[in-house]
């Protein structure tokens, strides 16, 4: 499928300058590490959770524990997407309960991933609490789900297709806004 | 991912191979790829983990149904595959040989087009007759799971034993898989030899002459009818139980006589290699086609066959409830 770039969003700096102020918005916002945990959403979430992670140990220096979680057995449209995504399992490397946990995804869309991935959590213990932290919010929600912390708003039509590439899997950090030719 | 097609093929991982289930049943080993069994195999190992959490289940498949449609008797192959249901979420229904209208006269046609009637998703099914699954599945909508049809296939034993040879010796390519016992009429050994040859792997098979079914050389496989010879240089060493159900005649003067020449024990297990797999389908009898000793050495890993058995069976009904006609 072609794809025509209509918009460049963030390039590999402005990306690190997006993750170095959320960084310090969880911890102004969570009063410290204590008991505080970065879970990604696989696959972007997770690499974004792995960046969060350096980022305020280096900050804190502290180490935030690891965990990502795989949300295709809590999707609600099984068998109704035409591509099947490869499952990359749930990896928690901690209990769950009575943690502060920030969630987090690269592109906030629909809102259904998200609620997939509390129902997800909630199957692991009972956290203190969750709050989402997302590099993009393109807007277009279609249940009642918001980021408490959010890199780009950016507005976009629903046919429109935002790009997030990360140096981990496609060899360079960027976004982009593009549109099926 | 949920946002929208495109970012579903965004997550796709790229290096790894892209298959995509396209099949309505799971009906033998015969009919799969080495890509299709692969899939299988990946997706049991993420799913393995479900069962490993405190809270033992996923809403995968909520709001479907699943009937475990048994007419011969079976305990873990059925008992495995209620509970991978149950851990995925899916309603069950459980039709029996004994319960079954079938006794009172009715045609499997029949029986299976009233379980059809009843909205099910996905069947499941053990029948005496080899092919019987098959039939099903030119009669009704439902997906069909082969849960063992005669002597001919038992392809969620064969998927589970390959996935236990694989995590353990970490690939299969080049394997040397040894199978003793009786092959005649093991639709287990049949299973395996579809999917093990396929995946690359050397199969062996050894036993009796009258239980080595004629011209079965040209499934690509040797065969010896010396187990002492049989057993070396294999990786793993898959034993098949003596199946008096299924014989109408003997095939061979006694057990005991059987247990002498066949069976795996310790002074057999001398001429393998030291770190050589002991696998069984169950149920064993022991004493006869392998020793109490074998079967609780350090090689034998016939109970993490049974754990890896629900991760495989889970994967089968969820890659199975991915099934659109329109994908194919």
């Amino acid at each position: 499928m072609e794809t025509e770039v209509i918009k460049k969003i963030l390039d590999a700096e402005g990306m690190d300058r997006v993750i170095t102020r959320i960084s310090h918005e969880i911890l102004e916002k969570s009063k410290g590490t204590e008991n505080l945990v970065i879970v990604g959403i696989e696959r972007g979430g997770a690499i974004l959770a792995e960046r969060f992670r350096k980022k305020i140990s280096l900050i804190e220096n502290v180490i935030i524990p690891k965990g990502s979680i795989d949300i295709t057995l809590y999707r609600d449209d099984i068998g109704e997407v035409g591509t099947q995504p490869l499952m990359k399992g749930t990896h928690l490397e901690f209990d769950i309960s009575g943690k502060k946990v920030v969630l987090v995804d690269d592109v906030l869309f629909t809102g259904r991933t998200v609620r997939s991935a509390l129902d997800a959590l909630v199957d692991f213990g009972r956290p203190q609490w969750v709050r989402l932290a997302v590099l993009l919010d393109r807007g277009h929600r279609e249940l009642p789900i918001r980021a408490d912390y959010v890199g780009k708003n950016i507005p976009t039509a629903l046919e429109e297709e935002v790009v997030v590439h990360f140096e981990e899997k496609d060899a360079m950090d960027e976004v982009y806004v593009a549109r099926k030719k | 991912m949920l946002e929208g097609k495109t970012d579903v093929v965004e997550e796709l991982t790229p290096n790894k191979s892209n298959t995509q289930w396209t099949k309505k049943d799971l009906l033998g080993i015969k009919d799969l790829s080495a890509e299709e069994i692969e899939l299988v195999l990946d997706t049991a190992a993420s799913l393995r983990q479900v069962s490993e959490r405190s809270i033992k289940k996923v809403p995968t498949l909520r709001g479907r149904t699943v009937v475990n449609f048994f007419i011969e008797p079976s305990t873990r192959t059925r008992a495995s595959f209620e509970l991978a249901e149950k851990r995925l979420s899916a309603d069950t229904l459980n039709f029996s040989g004994g319960s079954s209208s079938l006794v009172k006269g009715e045609t499997l046609k029949d029986t299976a087009k009233t379980v059809e009637a009843l909205q099910v998703d996905l069947i499941v099914i053990r029948h005496p007759s080899s092919g019987a699954p098959h039939r099903l599945s030119e009669y009704v909508k439902p997906g069909i799971i082969n849960a063992g049809d005669g002597i001919n296939e038992h392809p969620t034993q064969a998927l589970l034993d390959m996935y236990t040879l694989r995590e353990k010796k970490g690939r299969l390519k080049g394997l040397k898989v040894c199978f003793i016992g009786d092959i005649l009429h093991s639709r287990v050994a049949r299973s395996n030899i579809w999917g093990l040859t396929k995946m690359g792997a050397k199969v062996m098979v050894a036993g009796p002459k009258m239980l080595i079914p004629k011209e079965i050389e040209k499934m690509g496989v040797e065969v010896s009818y010396d187990v002492k010879k049989a057993v070396k240089d294999a990786d793993a060493i898959n034993l098949l139980r003596i199946q008096l159900e299924r014989q109408n005649e003997p095939f061979f003067p006694s057990l005991r006589e059987y247990a002498r020449y066949y069976g795996l024990n310790s002074d057999v297990m001398k001429n393998a290699k030291e770190d050589a797999l002991i696998m069984h389908p169950g149920p064993t009898n022991r004493g006869i086609e392998l020793s109490s000793e074998v079967a609780e050495s350090s090689g034998s890993v016939i109970l993490e066959q049974v754990t890896n058995g629900l991760a495989v069976r889970m994967a089968v009904l969820y890659l199975l409830s991915m099934y659109k006609p329109e994908n194919k």
